[in-house]
């Protein structure tokens, strides 16, 4: 399938701050699962930024605005070739080994909750239906509710909640499956939902976890799913933190307003 | 600065580095003759005279654990501790080889983990580790050093055992006191000096400073520009901060006088932005840059990890060097030793349990009474059970502690540390004491000779720690 995307962030603040810098993780690589036609990512301060690889294999762009300003745009717009794995992401860079995604992070802390939780999902067998199992259990306990939950709450805040966006979700999940013995890392990335209205939010994120002899397998609990190749991944790491698609910095007093607009469409006549 | 180092007392009596008042060790014969002819009222006058020199200099630390004097001055003992060339010889070499085999393991755990492959360190105990930074999986850093400047621990046990108790690869302090020591002394005893052929100190501002340009990035055009990023002068070690960059001549910078731009690092100076090459930082991992470590923190200049990553700034030490002197991969250095040089290691490691392990943990319970036990992550001196010191109930509130997070704990058996006559209240006696070298790596690997001799001032009392009230004293090298 051909995907499209258009990302725009908008940075828009009351008084000029004196610098901005961010790190942004939203390239995707190739890999079995997805071939990259173009892709670009700029803003309108500076046509280009430096690029480099970090530790994870994420494609990690610097955008720094050195001067007072009072707002900022950064664009990435790019398109990709995906096929269908049955969630099975192979040929992506793995420079950390799978044992290194059972390391526990201050996002990904299980509590007594979690524990019960893992506890219950522990008797369903092999590790696959462990897996499919916990992919529906985190569902079911978290409602979809933006506004519940922001990008610093933990697994165990979201589930005494019950309620959180797909960034949770994915936390609770890697969260129990390490509990579970087996390694869970976090995946941001873009998702085609196939409607073309502009307030639907197609950023993403999901969770992958690493079973014998397939390797690592793709499980978005919000969605109740496999990813499909309606899935573009940009970004892996040990949780929101280490993966976050933008993380920024910023000197001075000011208010941000922030907006972000993604359209994920299908391209081209060749479907 | 936080001087982490202890131990404690055995059964054995331990080695004196001056040896038997009858039988006086070659090294120290005109030093035995000196305490011996000096009227006990001159080493009193001698010691104001230090107190005031040092309270002049304005050397200083802050300890934390004690109220009074926030600025309180680490004690400093004026009875010199003396190394012959041979011994110095030997300790050299085996700090070289192990910085070297640091260093390698460094490179390893953040490449193709060879060591964990061949089954000699449990993967888990570095992955699983906090000082394990998965943000520099891959990286090279500038000749493939990731601690430039290494403080290795060591006490000694014998006549040529020299064991290590800890390392300290990611931001080693008290170099400044072993500089300020040897100024001390020679103010005091020109006559001693003259009377012995002393390797000198004085170059190691220069050392350090070659040694960082050393590691410039490979792109840096011309002379590289080095700075230091200190913490502030909130900092207890800020004094050293700004009297190494002093010394070497380069500026001093907090993190708000830097920021990056294209993933290259500008010092903001009265003549606009200049461009940094190499920072010797002495801010911890943690707080170094709030785009990729901690979000909170507002010491450190957002997007320096970026820049470094990049290739286009040296930080000195590396980041993630922690992983090398966490407490509960100490014991494997002997390994990593014969497994990337394969060589024999020339310094003693201290027999180490960790208490995450099922049958050590039952060992050390049930010998606590004749253990150190140390928090794996902890420094200082603090959060420490030292066995034979210990009531009763201290034990038994420890061994509850550590059956509760035994992963957090370590023990080794107590050490009989040597001792070296000290200048104290009652007359000279002898206190333990204990050696922190300096070890700068670059293009090579260079010791300075000596280092910091840290004493425990209290009779019987095994810790060093200067924020434990422990002690210093000037530390020579006889050249041969």
């Amino acid at each position: 399938m051909r995907l499209h995307v258009r990302h725009q962030t908008s940075y828009r603040y009351d008084n000029p701050i004196a610098a901005a810098i961010q790190t942004l993780r939203l390239t995707p690589r190739s890999y079995d699962g997805l071939r990259i036609v173009q892709w670009r990512v700029w803003s309108d301060a500076r046509r280009d930024f430096p690029v480099f690889v970090d530790g994870y294999g994420n494609l990690t762009h610097c955008h720094a605005v050195n001067q007072p300003h009072s707002s900022a745009v950064v664009f990435v717009e790019g398109e990709v070739e995906t096929a269908a794995t049955s969630g099975i992401v192979r040929g992506t860079p793995e420079p950390l080994p799978p044992l290194f995604f059972l390391r526990r992070t201050r996002l990904t802390e299980p509590d007594a909750a979690i524990e019960t939780l893992a506890r219950q999902i522990a008797p369903q067998g092999s590790a696959l239906k462990q897996l499919h199992a916990l992919l529906n259990a985190v569902r079911d306990r978290l409602d979809y509710l933006p506004g519940a939950t922001d990008a610093a709450t933990p697994a165990a805040a979201a589930l005494a909640a019950g309620a959180g966006v797909c960034q949770d979700h994915a936390h609770l999940f890697i969260s129990a499956a390490r509990l579970l013995a087996i390694p869970a890392r976090y995946i941001g990335g873009y998702l085609w939902t196939g409607m073309e209205s502009r307030e639907y939010q197609a950023s993403h994120a999901w969770a992958e976890a690493f079973v014998h002899d397939l390797g690592w397998v793709g499980f978005d609990p919000a969605n109740r799913i496999c990813p499909t190749e309606a899935y573009i991944r940009t970004s892996v790491g040990l949780d929101y933190w280490s993966a976050a698609p933008v993380r920024g910095v910023r000197r001075g007093a000011a208010a941000e307003s922030l907006s972000v607009a993604v359209q994920v469409t299908q391209a081209g006549g060749d479907q | 600065m936080t001087l982490p180092v202890i131990e404690t007392i055995g059964a054995a009596l331990p080695f004196d580095e001056m040896g038997e008042p009858e039988n006086c060790r070659a090294q120290y014969q005109l030093i035995q003759r000196w305490m011996a002819e000096m009227p006990p009222e001159l080493l009193g006058l001698k010691r104001r005279e230090a107190e005031l020199l040092f309270r002049r200099i304005g050397i200083t630390f802050a300890v934390y654990s004690e109220g009074g004097d926030p600025e309180r001055l680490i004690p400093f003992d004026i009875i010199p501790r003396v190394l012959d060339a041979a011994e110095w010889e030997l300790v050299s070499r085996g700090l070289r080889q192990r910085v070297r085999a640091l260093n390698e393991f460094l490179r390893d755990v953040y490449h193709g983990r060879q060591i964990l492959r061949a089954g000699l360190i449990p993967p888990e105990l570095v992955l699983h580790n906090a000082g394990f930074r998965p943000e520099m999986q891959d990286f090279e850093p500038a000749q493939g050093v990731y601690t430039h400047v290494a403080g290795i621990d060591l006490v000694r046990l014998g006549p040529r055992d020299f064991t290590v108790l800890e390392d300290n690869c990611r931001t080693p302090s008290g170099v400044s006191y072993m500089l300020e020591n040897r100024e001390a002394m020679m103010r005091l005893f020109p006559d001693l000096f003259a009377r012995h052929r002393i390797a000198s100190v004085s170059h190691y501002p220069e050392d350090l400073l070659e040694t960082l340009q050393s590691v410039a990035p490979p792109n840096c055009a011309g002379e590289p520009r080095v700075a230091l990023l200190t913490p502030g002068a909130y900092n207890s070690a800020y004094y050293e901060h700004s009297f190494l960059a002093d010394e070497m001549g380069i500026e001093i910078v907090e993190g708000v006088d830097l920021f990056v731009d294209d993933n290259i690092v500008y010092m903001r100076t009265t003549e606009g932005p200049k461009r940094v090459d190499v920072i010797y930082r002495r801010i911890d991992d943690d707080f170094i840059d709030p785009l990729t470590f901690r979000p909170d923190s507002l010491l450190g200049t957002p997007g320096l990890f970026n820049a470094y990553r990049s290739g286009n700034v040296t930080l000195a030490n590396g980041i993630g060097a922690g992983i090398a002197d966490d407490k509960a991969i100490y014991r494997h250095v002997p390994a990593m030793i014969r497994f990337y040089l394969g060589e024999e290691p020339i310094l003693h490691n201290v027999r180490t349990y960790s208490c995450g392990d099922r049958e050590d943990l039952a060992y050390v319970l049930e010998h606590l009474a004749e253990l150190v036990v140390k928090e794996t992550h902890g420094s200082g001196g603090y959060g420490m059970l030292i066995g034979p010191q210990a009531t009763r109930e201290q034990l038994a509130a420890f061994a509850d502690k550590l059956r509760a997070s035994p992963g957090d704990y370590i023990a080794q058996p107590t050490l009989a540390l040597s001792t070296c006559p000290t200048f104290v209240e009652s007359g000279i006696a002898p206190r333990h004491v204990d050696l922190r070298p300096f070890v700068l790596v670059g293009k090579e690997i260079r010791v300075v000779p000596g280092g910091l001799t840290r004493v425990a001032l209290r009779d019987g009392s095994l810790v060093v720690n200067s924020s434990q009230g422990g002690g210093t004293k000037d530390t020579w090298v006889l050249e041969g």
